[in-house]
């Protein structure tokens, strides 16, 4: 089936199979950061996959323009001038968010979903599937985010997007919207994720997704490994 | 006397990695020996001391043809640049030292922390020396929670977790004790 409809394949594949935070485990930082409540996370997802996918369209179409030996500086370029445009986007309309986010709204230039995805996908594949693999992943990690945010606005102040859920805002957690608890439901849901998926939790951190594998070549594993 | 303030409000209270959320990645990725861990933060600590020397008048060029909504953009080119300068640099001039952290350097460039301080530096409002001193702390902050954690892997790695659990999950949860301990730490200011 994954042949047949290749572009169905790109677009779904990002969204469970290879979610990006839970699976693959890229994109940490916003992740923790910005999920004390569901409505920043689906603002950050939504923000991070708007990047995602104008980044990956872009780089798409100029692939053979860009020499190969610098071409890390020019993606960051060009995700860069996007993260601009969606930060005066969010200050014009919705303000509240803006300031919510705070830096991490500018850090997504650096969240490696999305140098991860130019430099494996973008850079080597037409425009369409590009832009299609840009959504998927760009709306997984919404899902992610989303499902973070909830678990831990619930559990920690008792409410939903504002709703107040009965017995629960009596007492609420306050410890989930804290920086641990962001830590503990981040490592609860992977272990879930991998009880799902019925397979071993990834060792630690893959060099896949990692913008700078081809510079440092899985050195940095090497040596803490000798060490 | 305020330089004091922030030192400590950094390393201690707000704590980059354990509750400000910045560079988990190399948290988790580097953090398995103490001898990596020291390499990597000795290596954030100079990063990100000279990203702010340099950013600093960077910001202040923008600002003067009215155009910092740019910054984004600037600061990540030249922490780039940067990087990729040092590593040249250390290589000819330095080869020990380069040994050491040259491993490390070209990881830094897209490690959250380093933009996130001189973006941090430039909201706050802090003038050279404060902004160095945030830098400075932030960097100190890093090597901490990565000394500090290295210490608690090495001891999660022999423990009998659920399968499921083990790896990545029992890591994260560890770290969120860890953080939990440093929210002791809040209101000391």
């Amino acid at each position: 089936m994954a042949e047949k409809n290749s572009n169905l394949y790109e677009f779904t594949k990002g969204i469970i199979k290879q979610n990006p935070t839970l699976v693959t485990l890229l994109g940490m930082c916003p992740t923790l950061a910005v999920t004390t409540m569901a409505k920043n996370g689906i603002g950050m997802g939504l923000a991070t996959t708007f990047v995602l996918v104008c980044s990956n369209f872009v780089i798409s179409l100029l692939k053979n323009a860009i020499p190969k030996a610098v071409r890390l500086p020019c993606f960051i370029v060009i995700i860069a001038g996007f993260v601009t445009l969606i930060e005066f986007l969010m200050k014009g309309y919705i303000p509240e968010l803006y300031s919510a986010l705070g830096v991490f709204l500018s850090l997504i230039t650096v969240n490696c979903i999305i140098l991860g995805r130019a430099e494996a996908f973008a850079s080597k594949n037409k425009i369409f599937p590009s832009v299609l693999d840009g959504l998927g992943m760009g709306l997984g990690f919404t899902l992610s985010l989303f499902t973070m945010g909830s678990i831990r606005e619930i559990l920690g102040t008792g409410s939903w997007f504002g709703f107040k859920i009965p017995f629960l805002c009596d007492d609420p957690m306050t410890v989930f919207i804290m920086p641990a608890g962001g830590f503990f439901v981040l490592g609860c849901l992977i272990a879930l994720v991998n009880k799902i998926a019925n397979k071993k939790p990834p060792k630690e951190i893959s060099c896949s997704g990692c913008p700078n594998a081809a510079l440092c070549k899985g050195q940095c594993r090497t040596e803490s490994e000798e060490a | 006397m305020s330089y004091i303030l922030i030192l400590i409000g950094c390393v201690f209270v707000n704590n980059v990695v354990l509750s400000q959320f910045m560079g988990i990645c190399p948290f988790l990725g580097v953090s398995k020996q103490m001898k990596s861990s020291v390499g990597m933060g000795a290596a954030v600590i100079f990063v990100m001391i000279c990203a702010t020397a340099i950013t600093y008048p960077v910001y202040r060029l923008l600002e003067h043809f009215g155009i910092e909504y740019l910054k984004t953009v600037a600061f990540i080119l030249v922490i780039a640049m940067f990087v990729q300068l040092v590593e040249i640099v250390m290589k000819k001039m330095m080869p020990p030292l380069y040994k050491a952290l040259g491993v490390y350097l070209p990881l830094i460039t897209t490690n959250c922390a380093v933009l996130g301080v001189t973006i941090g530096n430039i909201d706050n409002g802090y003038n050279f020396l404060q902004s160095l001193t945030n830098a400075l702390g932030t960097g100190l902050a890093f090597t901490l929670a990565l000394l500090l954690f290295s210490g608690v892997r090495a001891r999660i790695e022999n423990c009998d977790f659920p399968e499921t659990f083990k790896g990545v999950p029992a890591t994260l949860i560890a770290a969120s004790i860890v953080s939990l301990s440093f929210m002791g730490f809040s209101g000391i200011i």
